[in-house]
């Protein structure tokens, strides 16, 4: 009765260990060289002269006005994005009308959209030689080769991410919990800050990181809107490419790898927040 | 309180929901709204509510008219048939929910709130769940809690929607009593929609048949439960009551 063979069960939906480590070797394979390589590489170069080198390089007024712009653009269309993007999944989500897959692949065109046509586009609307444009100008408020042409060409590129994020979990979640927050007598109003905001909070913080992260490395509409003044309309990503035209690889790599790092710490941020709050995204069924 | 429904009907879009219905509930009465899916039942108490408006005609509660009272003023204590309750809110905050959201002039104290949670936990049978989360309890704790959400408003008639569609055989008996002690313990107005005639007979005072068409649900039959089987008025009643 001894001499049953000894035989390992296996489930259904596992694969043979030979195949697991294949499947594992290959993804981390890829990632090693699409992810980790290049991030290592910039970091490399960044510091090819040394430490005082690159820090020396990001001292410059160059390099500290890009900074600067880069952290307003996203300072402001971050927060305008989230709104329009809690509004417009809102609507899409809690209210029937004709036109809803219209609207949702509108809100979805500027992925479509090579952001250099966004750009360009920007620049009929709003450029000296279009009437609007015009006007503004000659009102004292130029919006291409500015700060608010930047802003909309950013807001362009990252307008669908804090929308996507939002609309499968809020048509997940329906509609019953406002409906019923409402039949308790809470005001509209109240009933999104105190039902609608906190069941969607985790897909907006990841839309908002996403939408950030886009944010601060737009370049192709950004390039095009900007004119790449250096000191006023230069951005981080326009002013390292331009550095790195000019064969200036430290100060062109040290900026990517500042770049690099506030998205590394976006990242870090979300998984730490994921990590400390980990009890209610479990009751709330959201990674 | 006495709920008048006159000549009620809705339209969503081009498709008819409710042909223009007619029914008087009685102060206190304990009443379902059986029949099958596409009856209109769900719609018709979504429109005493005040969740949906009707496209024509009026509802009264106590004689006034209340058909254009929006859904806070309405004071309806509706329990949803997954019972929607507040995911990321303690079963405390749940059913703390109505009072906090009064205006301040009228809101109780936090003391007081907690006086009334705490009573409401115990009428439901549920002294020491205040803490935990929806996401925590079995289907039949989630109902009662639902129905001690509702009842926490003081509302005016109580309505629900499948209350006991997403429950097992044994968990739904059980209700079905806790339900009906509730009502007669609080007197209110109940109504409730079921597609479950057993339950309808035997928890409700009055049962209202309903059928669907593509004119829309309508009424077929409105009466005791011991007449309804006795006399089913129409062959439909038959038909849906022997089933």
């Amino acid at each position: 009765m001894s001499d049953t063979p000894n035989i390992r069960f296996r489930s259904a939906t596992e694969e043979t260990p030979t195949a697991r480590w294949v499947l594992i070797g290959l993804a981390f394979a890829g990632l090693g060289i699409l992810v980790f390589a290049p991030l290592i590489a910039v970091f490399v170069e960044a510091l090819a002269d040394g430490v005082t080198a690159s820090l020396k390089s990001l001292a410059s007024p160059d390099a500290r006005d890009a900074i600067r712009l880069t952290l307003t653009i996203a300072a402001i269309a971050v927060p305008l994005n989230a709104a329009f993007g809690i509004a417009a999944a809102w609507f899409i989500t809690k209210f029937d009308f004709t036109g809803k897959a219209f609207l949702i692949t509108l809100i979805d065109l500027p992925f479509s959209v090579s952001p250099v046509v966004a750009g360009l586009c920007i620049v009929l609307m709003f450029g000296a030689n279009s009437a609007l444009g015009g006007w503004l100008v000659a009102q004292g408020y130029p919006i291409v080769f500015a700060l608010p042409g930047i802003i909309l060409a950013t807001m362009f590129v990252t307008f669908p991410f804090v929308a996507r994020e939002l609309i499968p979990v809020m048509i997940e979640q329906g509609r019953a919990e406002e409906e019923a927050a409402l039949t308790l007598g809470a005001s509209g109003w109240r009933t999104f800050w105190t039902v609608t905001l906190p069941n969607i909070r985790w897909a907006l913080l990841y839309g908002v990181l996403l939408c950030n992260a886009r944010a601060m490395g737009e370049f192709g509409a950004v390039a095009v809107v900007s004119g790449k003044i250096r000191g006023q309309t230069a951005t981080m990503p326009t002013t390292i490419e331009m550095l790195y035209q000019e064969y200036l690889s430290v100060a062109a790599f040290s900026l990517a790898a500042v770049l690099a790092l506030l998205a590394l710490l976006t990242l870090l941020l979300k998984t730490a927040l994921e990590i400390r709050h980990a009890d209610q995204l479990a009751a709330t069924h959201r990674h | 309180m006495h709920i008048e429904i006159d000549e009620i009907s809705k339209q969503f879009g081009t498709t008819a929901a409710l042909h223009p219905v007619s029914l008087s509930l009685p102060s206190g009465a304990l009443v379902a709204l059986l029949g099958p899916s596409g009856s209109g039942k769900t719609t018709l108490l979504r429109i005493l509510g005040g969740l949906e408006f009707p496209t024509s005609g009026r509802v009264l509660f106590d004689g006034q008219d209340a058909t254009g009272l929006s859904v806070q003023e309405r004071r309806a204590g509706f329990v949803f048939q997954s019972y929607a309750l507040f995911r990321h809110m303690t079963v405390f905050d749940n059913i703390a929910y109505g009072l906090n959201a009064r205006p301040r002039a009228s809101r109780p104290t936090r003391a007081e709130i907690a006086r009334r949670v705490t009573k409401l936990l115990e009428l439901i049978q549920l002294p020491d769940i205040g803490a935990r989360y929806p996401s925590q309890l079995s289907g039949g704790q989630r109902q009662r809690v639902a129905l001690a959400r509702a009842l926490a408003i003081e509302p005016r008639m109580l309505l629900l929607d499948e209350p006991f569609g997403a429950l097992d055989a044994k968990v739904r008996k059980e209700l079905r009593q806790g339900l009906r002690d509730i009502h007669d313990t609080t007197g209110l107005t109940t109504v409730f929609v079921t597609h479950d005639q057993d339950e309808a007979m035997e928890l409700a005072d009055l049962v209202v048949v309903m059928s669907g068409s593509s004119s829309g649900g309508r009424i077929e039959q409105i009466g005791k439960p011991q007449d309804i089987r006795a006399r089913p008025a129409t062959p439909f009643v038959r038909d849906f009551i022997s089933a």
